[in-house]
């Protein structure tokens, strides 16, 4: 009968190549595979929605301009963060985000709830050239997206790719009906794939977040992502303790 | 000596390397076997007490918890997690400020800025809220910035200076409107009324443009008056500027080189008109405690009237 011993496995390289990874694996198995069973990973919360054609379109700059190297999108359930940042970040608020942009990296603040804290006005400055408002930051200058047109031609393209990952843009009229039975008329309205371009233009034109109504620069979407982040769940719904329930 | 095998007492691996190298095949010492167990006991231990294994559709919660007051005002327990732990923190946190709070909330703003006590906390707590959430605008010391944010530090008010007036400031947000002149007024309108507003600070300007500046000021034509009263102190209601007084926000005047320079801000916001001063609302941000304890502090920066 065959026994185990230790140096069966240390003289296979074979075998502990595949005992190796076994035994990584589980890390993984154990910690993330159950929240996708877990009933209370999600909490159940009212507000939260896909971004606009425009937002999303921040949120591709967000990316590509790489904010995410200097700034975490997670306030965690700590005092002086909460106490700095505002309520800590709930797993629902990220459900649309492909990918997360949680991250750890705090050079600059954490931006999950930036949303609202300032004036448009005061975010077109403060990307322009940040120490002309924060004398002490060591942000670096982004001028070029205030004079940047927005290429927003293969918009429809991205948001049915984020419907591939299970974002639920419309594509449709059954789509789109479903989405009014969750999200409301307004929302839905913002998430149907094939007016992408007119809503973006029109968000951009009412929310004048470049303070040029214009045109559409790569400003607008920026601004427009950085104004909704945090903002789309009504935290004074819920009483504190229902969130506790949900860990 | 060459040719001879070392001969050790232990067992080896059984390879020889140039004849001669051979390696141990020593037990594990015996500490680290022990210190491997303990590390699974614990393991085991914390297991129990914290949250831990999924199964299911849930976890096992662990036997610690965590009692915290819930919205009912009662006592309520809860298997421990972070979660539970900020709030038990921030109402232990809370009872300790509390007297402070309670004692802010039930004063008048007179009262408070008057106890010493109440306003060297103010001063403090009032300084840190203040940096996380103001000063990236009203900078660091609440001075402001030319043709962005206001000064707050001044006797010089938008909205006016009391406290009722700081706090409704604070708590709703302001958002100051004038209309672009460019269309509604020629050019050489535009330049007599710059003329006429910086004549009225006791800035040099050319009188006769400045006369004409001012029956256009008080004219249906352009109604500045409207808006800025006939004084041209600025209406509170509606945050127009005091044109009266040598305190600038958005013509940068005090930064202009020469006399042209000065005329030529002002020409530029009567021209393009001011729909930038937008101060966010912070209720619902922050709690109402925080924003009186924000409108005092506000006050005691130097203007407060
Ligand atoms: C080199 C690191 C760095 C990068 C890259 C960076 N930031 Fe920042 N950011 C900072 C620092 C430091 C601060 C704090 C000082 C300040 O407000 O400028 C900050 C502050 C901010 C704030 C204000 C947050 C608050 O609550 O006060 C916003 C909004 C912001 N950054 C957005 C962005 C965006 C958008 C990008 C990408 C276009 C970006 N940042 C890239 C370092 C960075
Ligand atoms: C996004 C930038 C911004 C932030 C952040 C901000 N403010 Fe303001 N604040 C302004 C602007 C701009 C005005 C002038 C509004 C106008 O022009 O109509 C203003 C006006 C005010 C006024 C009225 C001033 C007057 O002359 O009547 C007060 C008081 C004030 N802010 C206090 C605060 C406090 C306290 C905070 C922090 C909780 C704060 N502000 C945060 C931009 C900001
Ligand atoms: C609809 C009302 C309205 C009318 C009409 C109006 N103003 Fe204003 N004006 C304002 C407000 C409000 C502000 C302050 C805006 C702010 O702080 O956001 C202001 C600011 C100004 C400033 C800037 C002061 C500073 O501190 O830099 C000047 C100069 C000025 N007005 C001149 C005029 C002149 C000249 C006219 C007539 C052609 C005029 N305004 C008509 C509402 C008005």
């Amino acid at each position: 009968m065959f026994k185990f011993k230790h140096e069966n496995l240390e003289t296979n390289a074979g075998i502990l190549l595949v005992a190796t990874m076994l035994a990584i694996s589980i890390g993984g198995l154990v910690e993330i595979a159950p929240l996708f069973m877990i009933d209370s990973t999600m909490e159940k919360v009212d507000g939260v929605r896909p971004y606009t054609p425009l937002e999303q379109r921040g949120r591709d700059i967000y990316i590509r301009e790489g904010c995410y190297t200097c700034h975490s999108q997670m306030i965690r359930p700590f005092r002086d963060e909460q106490l700095r940042y505002g309520h800590y970040s709930l797993a629902s608020e990220s459900k649309y985000d492909h990918p997360f942009q949680w991250g750890s990296k705090r050079t600059g603040p954490d931006l999950a709830r930036v949303g609202g804290k300032y004036s448009n006005e005061w975010h077109v400055q403060h990307l322009i050239k940040p120490t002309s408002v924060v004398p002490e930051s060591v942000m670096p200058n982004y001028p070029w997206l205030l004079t940047t047109p927005l290429n927003y031609a293969d918009i429809g393209d991205r948001m049915r790719a984020l419907r591939i990952t299970g974002v639920p843009y419309s594509a449709n009229a059954e789509e789109y009906q479903r989405n009014v039975a969750q999200f409301g008329e307004a929302v839905a309205k913002t998430l149907h794939i094939p007016d992408a371009q007119k809503n973006l233009v029109a968000q951009a034109q009412e929310g004048n977040y470049d303070g040029d109504r214009t045109n559409v620069t790569e400003m607008d979407a920026l601004v427009a992502y950085l104004q909704v982040l945090g903002t789309m769940v009504d935290f004074r719904q819920y009483k504190p303790e229902d969130l506790v329930k949900y860990r | 000596m060459a040719n001879e095998t070392p001969r050790t007492s232990v067992q080896t691996t059984g390879h020889v390397w140039d004849g001669d190298l051979q390696e141990y095949n020593n037990p594990l010492p015996a500490w680290w076997i022990y210190g491997f167990y303990i590390t699974v006991a614990f393991a085991v231990i914390y297991w129990i007490i914290y949250p831990s294994w999924p199964f299911g559709k849930g976890f096992l919660p662990g036997v610690n918890s965590i009692t915290y007051v819930n919205a009912e005002g009662k006592e309520e327990s809860w298997h421990w997690n972070t979660r539970a732990k900020l709030l038990k923190e921030t109402q232990d946190a809370a009872a300790i400020q509390k007297p402070y709070y309670d004692k802010i909330a039930s004063l008048s703003y007179e009262q408070i800025s008057k106890d010493p006590e109440l306003s060297s906390f103010v001063l403090s707590a009032g300084k840190a809220i203040f940096s996380d959430n103001c000063a990236p605008c009203h900078q660091a010391g609440g001075q402001g910035k030319i043709g962005h944010f206001p000064n707050l530090t001044d006797d010089d008010w938008l909205y006016g200076g009391s406290f009722d007036k700081i706090h409704e400031s604070i708590l709703k947000g302001r958002r100051g409107y004038m209309p672009p002149f460019a269309e509604a007024l020629e050019p050489a309108q535009i330049d007599a009324l710059a003329h006429y507003v910086l004549s009225l600070s006791g800035q040099k300007a050319e009188p006769a443009k400045a006369a004409e500046g001012n029956k256009l000021f008080h004219s249906q034509t352009a109604a500045c008056y409207y808006c800025h009263g006939d004084d041209a102190k600025g209406r509170p209601i509606i945050g127009s500027a005091n044109l009266t007084d040598k305190v600038w926000l958005w013509a940068d005047v005090p930064g202009a080189r020469d006399d042209a320079a000065r005329v030529a801000a002002v020409r530029q916001v009567i021209a393009n008109g001011l729909n930038r001063g937008v101060m966010p609302a912070w209720e619902g941000r922050l709690k109402p405690e925080q924003i009186k304890l924000l409108t005092v502090y506000v006050h005691e920066l130097g203007g407060g009237k």
